[in-house]
């Protein structure tokens, strides 16, 4: 079954989001700021390790 | 998408990563140990340290400073002098033969007691200045820069190329998918598409500011010659005159007119951050944004007198503003660390890119049979397409 546009770019579209939270917000300020941006920022991050790192893939992975 | 249209952005994907790929792989090699410079200069030993005084001394004259580093080489002239926003007890004087110098002398003068506390490694020890240099000019000056520029541009036609390929390759797939039981193949590809997923923004926005930050001297000329040039027209055809006004008086100068600021650098006449009648004074604000943004104070080397304190043209603040994006240098120990991360996430978006072309008999296929899913009519028992180009793994 075909995903709909928003079940493939949901979660793109989140991280990206979050990516650009993170990558403005440590320019607008020191101390939480930098915190906001290390919280964003490493979302994506463990998202990409979490997803390649994983032993068994969910059971809905092979579609 | 139509087969036809996925062909044509496949080939945009593979060949603009195809021809980028060696030598972002350079820049992410060489951009890993950049990230950490100022730790591995303090590793290295090559960090100069601020001696601690007996007692507080409050800063000394900048002309005695400049004075105790020209001792050392009594026939070099300054060309510039620097002080880093958190370490006010330190001007690094470079000085040189002249002002377009490579191979300058870097000295590290103590502000308060005005003498020398060492001359420090050049550029920060050969593996860093070797580091930098591959990654911003390939030691080939404006032309490794601008080259390097253009590959940055492949790399951002791929990088939308692959995000335009995202959606086809994954119709079938929950996002995050990595199938590791098929092939080596498969889960390679879909590592590939979720890291270059996840990464999509960072490494859009890293590409883009290096990209600009090629470009730099092109926009330091073009500003010399045209605003600039407008600003100093009444020294146009002016002889030239002995640099003889105290830079201690320059700076106190600029520090009046511009109250609140601290000096950044100052640029010595004849460098390309000055005339060759004047004291480039840079100074920074002191708020997170306003320190990464310079305003120039030019100061008549020969009359000590204030010419102007022009604010910059928008692409220099540009430029500036673009730099802390591309380093990551503004938001702490976390941002370098991620940063890393996400520098390694991009080695292995590059490495298993260049693995799929390796292992590319069945690409083309595949591709076609996403493309044929897109189609409503497909035959009702058709396999998922990149789930089941199955070869032995």
């Amino acid at each position: 079954m075909s995903r709909s546009p928003m079940q493939i770019w949901g979660a793109p579209i989140v991280l990206a989001i979050l990516t650009t939270i993170g990558l403005v917000s440590a320019l607008l300020g020191d101390g939480v700021w930098d915190a906001l941006s290390a919280v964003t920022l490493g979302i994506p991050c463990l998202a990409g390790a979490w997803y390649c790192l994983r032993r068994r893939p969910a059971p809905r992975a092979n579609g | 998408m139509s087969p036809v249209s996925l062909r044509r952005w496949g080939w945009i994907h593979k060949w603009s990563s195809l021809v980028c790929t060696i030598f972002m792989l350079l820049l992410c090699l060489t951009g890993l140990p950049l990230i950490y410079h100022h730790e591995i200069g303090h590793l290295l030993g090559n960090e100069v340290e601020p001696p601690v005084l007996s007692t507080p001394t409050p800063p000394g004259n900048v002309d005695a400073v400049i004075a105790s580093a020209k001792e050392l080489y009594p026939s070099k002239k300054p060309m510039f002098i620097s002080q880093e926003a958190d370490v006010p007890e330190i001007w690094h004087v470079t000085l040189a033969d002249h002002m377009h110098d490579h191979d300058y002398k870097p000295i590290a003068v103590d502000a308060r007691t005005t003498e020398v506390i060492v001359e420090p490694a050049f550029e920060g020890g050969a593996f860093m200045s070797t580091m930098l240099a591959l990654h911003v000019d390939l030691f080939m000056g404006l032309a490794g820069k601008l080259f390097l520029g253009f590959m940055a541009l492949l790399l951002l036609v791929a990088i939308v190329s692959g995000a335009v390929l995202y959606s086809p390759f994954m119709r079938k797939l929950d996002f995050g998918t990595v199938r590791k039981e098929k092939s080596s193949r498969l889960k390679w590809l879909d590592m590939h598409n979720l890291l270059g997923i996840v990464t999509l923004t960072w490494l859009f926005v890293v590409g883009a500011t290096g990209m600009l930050n090629t470009w730099a001297d092109l926009m330091l000329k073009y500003y010399q010659q045209n605003e600039m040039a407008q600003i100093l027209a009444q020294y146009k055809d002016k002889a030239p005159t002995p640099h003889t006004a105290s830079v201690h008086d320059a700076i106190e100068k600029a520090k009046a007119r511009l109250p609140g600021m601290r000096v950044a650098f100052v640029a010595f006449p004849g460098t390309d951050f000055s005339s060759e009648h004047h004291y480039g004074i840079f100074m920074n604000g002191n708020e997170p944004f306003s320190s990464r943004m310079y305003q120039p104070v030019l100061i008549d080397a020969h009359t000590g007198e204030l010419t102007d304190a022009p604010e910059l043209p928008w692409y220099l603040k540009a430029l500036l503003v673009s730099q802390p994006l591309h380093f990551g240098d503004y938001g702490g120990q976390w941002m370098k660390f991620l940063w890393a991360v996400l520098d390694i996430g991009t080695i292995v978006i590059l490495g298993s890119g260049v693995y799929l072309w390796v292992k590319r008999g069945k690409h083309a296929n595949a591709s076609a049979k996403a493309a044929a899913h897109e189609r409503p009519p497909a035959a009702p028992q058709r396999v998922p397409a990149l789930a089941r180009e199955g070869e032995p793994s």
